[in-house]
């Protein structure tokens, strides 16, 4: 179970988020939104241990990330949003560093390598250094070096960034299946649709805080909905008006169009 | 339509810097910056002191003063030159063809004159500052002692201006040059041949000054030969040399404008032309630059040597010592500069070799030791240069995965200890080197030979753990090019750190080595007493805190990473 307990993260007097509580339990795919700047990376940095909170806890299984690191962070892996990977690695060579990094080694690891490049269609590409792949590659490797040591729990910023329609595909099969054997994946996305088809349940984070969680079911029922779809929630709950005043902006904008 | 200004096109940059300087501030950095300028200050005073003594001491010598005086200024001037020729070329690359900005300038409708000279100002602020800020006490003793007045400033800046435009102007317009020959992201052709023209340009430098000649004036036939010598342009058409001769006759009071107009019109003239070329090739290169990623690599030959050398480690550290090496030999901006390291071990080794202690006369004992003792400075002082550009840097370069080592149950001890001994190996290697060989070149006794190698493994781990901890202390985790990272504020407080420890050990050393000397000196024998003991255990305890105490804090402020 990932769990956050009054979690909080001043930047000085900015606050990023503000008192997130919030339970991932076994088995679930949960989905983190929210518009930009609301707080979901900053939420999911300080999941993985890369930021510490201000206040408030975050625990996987039970271990707190900040209290006792090594065994929270042998259960999680962590997909960031942007793929800064070291360019003069390989990607098998990549993907032996990260095993290497929760403690793994031998031809079991490299069972798996083979298996992941297989899977994410980078067995050509193995021994050719990350500088020469394309963003999509560097975003399957990624992904591929998250799964490399059989996480218990996912955390994942803006999965589809950047994937092609296939590996996209791919990627939902894989944390559906990921979840269905019991595993968690607590998923950031912009994409609203796939986490409408996706998730389990979902959270609506803004200015830092938790203004919606439950079933997309749940949500309609809470905001009195009725069969809206969950981008109009999402609207409904974070300021549709600015999209109207946007739609407005753009229509006056177009140089060559009629006036 | 109205091109954008200069200061506009410039904007990010110094608005970057700008920022970060009042993050500084706000993170109370105000002490720090206090902290810095007066340790920057005592620097400065430091070398004015050196030269202002050097100065004084030509001044009271007739006839021959003022030559040596200007002789000297010209040799510092064309060591910036050189130095400011090769920082430029490497500078060039980054600012011209790899910066991040420049998908954003090339595709607005910025002309490409405005872009050139944009890059050219910060290929030429990023290369010469520190050497700006160097000629500053440096100039400042010329004008004291040979009384510049209120007026020799503003004319130095005059001066000093237009040659470090020139090695700036000449080594962006090399880089366009090379980058259209060789894709830029394939540097290692292209860092290849700057390592080996810079190498082959430092040996021919050491010949076009023959500085032995200027040491033993007895070589010459008679003191008119010497004068005759001294008074021979270095380097008749280099632009140190007019600004040595601009500089040198403004001191004398005299009025000779053609140096500082042979500065200012090539300069215009330099610059003009580069612009054209820019204007010629700087697209073609730029194309060039968005290809040609290297592929081919030899992953396994590591595996099989480093990997299986290193089995005895846990899996982690073996394998982020197996990344760290990997990425060094892969990265042609970092090993290219072994070529230039392994030119400046033979210079060194070479100049001690021609010191004239063992020529024929009696072999002058205190002179051995005393050499062999200042030697353990001077060593010292390259072993923290060379940890400046190789292990300052790393902590800086794990910026962008941070994510990955953070979120992975890696130990941040397990990091910095892999970081630590990947550097400190190579660096024990050439310290060991360096001393051992200076050490038989000069024919030391045993005792000497002990000394100085105990020392200078003391003095390695030390400097490592400053290098990394000062490294760590001051991350410059968004600067794109490896080699800008140890010309920072914290490249410079490390350096400055590294001096004091070197005057420190070598001065606690001193009171044994003397008490060694004189025994030798007055034929009794060597007692190695409790005083002797008790000043190389002062010495040893220095090294022991200086190492220690970096890493300690350069992990607690890991820790407070964030990212």
């Amino acid at each position: 179970m990932i769990r956050l307990e009054n979690l909080t993260k001043h930047y000085g007097s900015f606050v990023a988020v503000d008192d997130v509580s919030l339970e991932v339990s076994r088995g679930v795919l949960y989905g983190f939104l929210g518009p930009n700047g609301a707080g979901k990376t900053t939420t999911l940095r300080m999941i993985a241990g890369i930021l510490r909170p201000t206040d408030g806890r975050v625990l996987l299984g039970g271990d707190d990330v900040h209290r006792n690191p090594i065994a929270a962070k042998q259960r999680l892996g962590f997909i960031p949003d942007r793929p800064f990977v070291y360019d003069k690695l390989t990607g098998a060579e990549f993907l032996r560093f990260v095993a290497a990094l929760y403690g793994q080694e031998g031809d079991a690891v490299d069972r798996r390598v083979a298996e992941l490049l297989e899977v994410f269609e980078l067995a050509s590409w193995k021994d050719e250094l990350v500088e020469a792949y394309s963003h999509g590659m560097r975003q399957k490797l990624i992904i591929s070096s998250a799964l490399i040591h059989r996480p218990e729990y996912i955390v994942v910023d803006e999965p589809m960034v950047g994937l092609d329609p296939k590996a996209a595909r791919l990627l939902k099969d894989i944390f559906r299946q990921f979840a269905s054997r019991g595993g968690t994946v607590l998923m950031s996305t912009h994409t609203l649709e796939v986490a409408e088809a996706m998730c389990d349940r979902v959270a609506i984070i803004q200015h830092g805080k938790i203004v919606a969680e439950g079933t997309v079911d749940d949500l309609r029922r809470q905001h009195r909905a009725g069969d809206a779809s969950l981008e109009e929630l999402f609207l409904k709950l974070t300021g549709g008006a600015q999209v109207r005043e946007l739609a407005e902006v753009l229509g006056h904008g177009g140089g060559d169009g009629p006036p | 339509m109205t091109q954008p200004s200069l200061w506009r096109v410039l904007e990010p940059k110094w608005r970057t810097a700008l920022q970060r300087i009042r993050e500084e501030r706000s993170r109370g950095g105000s002490g720090k910056l206090l902290l810095l300028v007066a340790v920057g200050a005592l620097f400065w005073l430091a070398v004015f002191r050196v030269l202002y003594v050097i100065l004084r001491y030509f001044r009271g010598v007739e006839e021959l003063g003022p030559l040596l005086a200007g002789k000297l200024l010209g040799l510092v001037l064309l060591s910036f030159v050189a130095i400011l020729v090769l920082s430029n070329v490497i500078t060039a690359l980054s600012s011209f063809f790899l910066a991040k900005d420049l998908d954003l300038l090339v595709s607005a409708p910025v002309d490409w004159l405005r872009i050139y000279l944009a890059k050219l100002g910060e290929t030429l602020l990023h290369s010469s500052w520190m050497v700006a800020l160097m000629a500053v006490p440096i100039l400042t003793a010329y004008g004291v002692i040979y009384r510049g007045g209120p007026l020799f400033a503003p004319f130095a800046v005059l001066t000093l201006f237009p040659m470090l435009v020139l090695p700036a102007v000449a080594g962006s317009a090399l880089t366009l040059v090379l980058v259209n020959v060789f894709p830029a992201r394939r540097t290692r052709d292209l860092l290849s041949i700057v390592a080996l023209g810079a190498a082959g340009g430092l040996i021919l430098l050491l010949r076009v000054i023959r500085p032995e000649r200027l040491a033993s004036p007895e070589g010459f036939r008679n003191l008119l030969d010497f004068i005759a010598v001294l008074r021979t342009p270095t380097s008749p058409f280099l632009p140190s040399e007019w600004a040595t001769k601009a500089i040198m006759t403004f001191l004398r009071g005299e009025l000779d404008p053609l140096p500082l107009l042979l500065l200012w019109t090539t300069a215009a003239a330099l610059v003009t032309i580069g612009a054209m070329l820019h204007r010629a090739l700087f697209a073609a290169g730029f194309t060039k630059a968005q290809e040609g990623a290297e592929r081919f690599v030899r992953g396994a030959w590591w595996r099989w040597t480093v990997g299986t050398l290193l089995g005895f480690l846990p899996v982690a550290k073996r394998e982020f010592v197996l990344k760290d090496v990997k990425l060094f030999f892969r990265d042609t901006t970092q090993w290219s500069q072994l070529i230039l390291l392994a030119v400046l071990v033979v210079v060194y080794l070479f100049n001690i070799k021609a010191l004239p202690l063992h020529r024929g006369e009696q072999v002058g004992f205190f002179y051995v030791t005393l050499v062999s003792f200042l030697n353990l400075g001077l060593a010292g002082f390259v072993l923290a240069a060379i940890a400046a550009r190789f292990i300052f840097p790393a902590v800086s370069l794990e910026g962008r995965h941070m994510w990955l080592l953070r979120s992975s149950p890696l130990e941040l001890k397990t990091l910095l200890w892999s970081k630590y001994w990947v550097g400190t190996v190579p660096l024990l290697v050439l310290a060991l080197l360096l001393t051992g060989l200076t050490n038989v070149l000069l024919q030391v006794r045993p005792f000497m030979m002990v000394v100085g190698m105990l020392t200078i493994g003391g003095l390695t781990f030390a400097i490592a753990a400053l290098a990394l901890g000062f490294g760590a202390l001051y991350p410059q985790f968004e600067t794109e090019n490896a080699a800008q990272i140890p010309t920072s504020f914290g490249g410079l407080v490390y350096m400055m750190a590294t001096i004091a420890l070197l005057g420190a050990v070598l001065r606690a050393l001193w009171t044994a080595v003397y008490a060694y000397v004189r025994a030798v000196y007055e034929g009794q024998p060597v007692v190695v007493d409790a005083w002797m003991i008790s000043w190389f255990a002062v010495a040893a305890a220095l090294c022991a805190a200086a190492t220690a105490l970096p890493l300690w804090v350069g992990l607690r402020r890991m820790e407070r990473f964030e990212f």
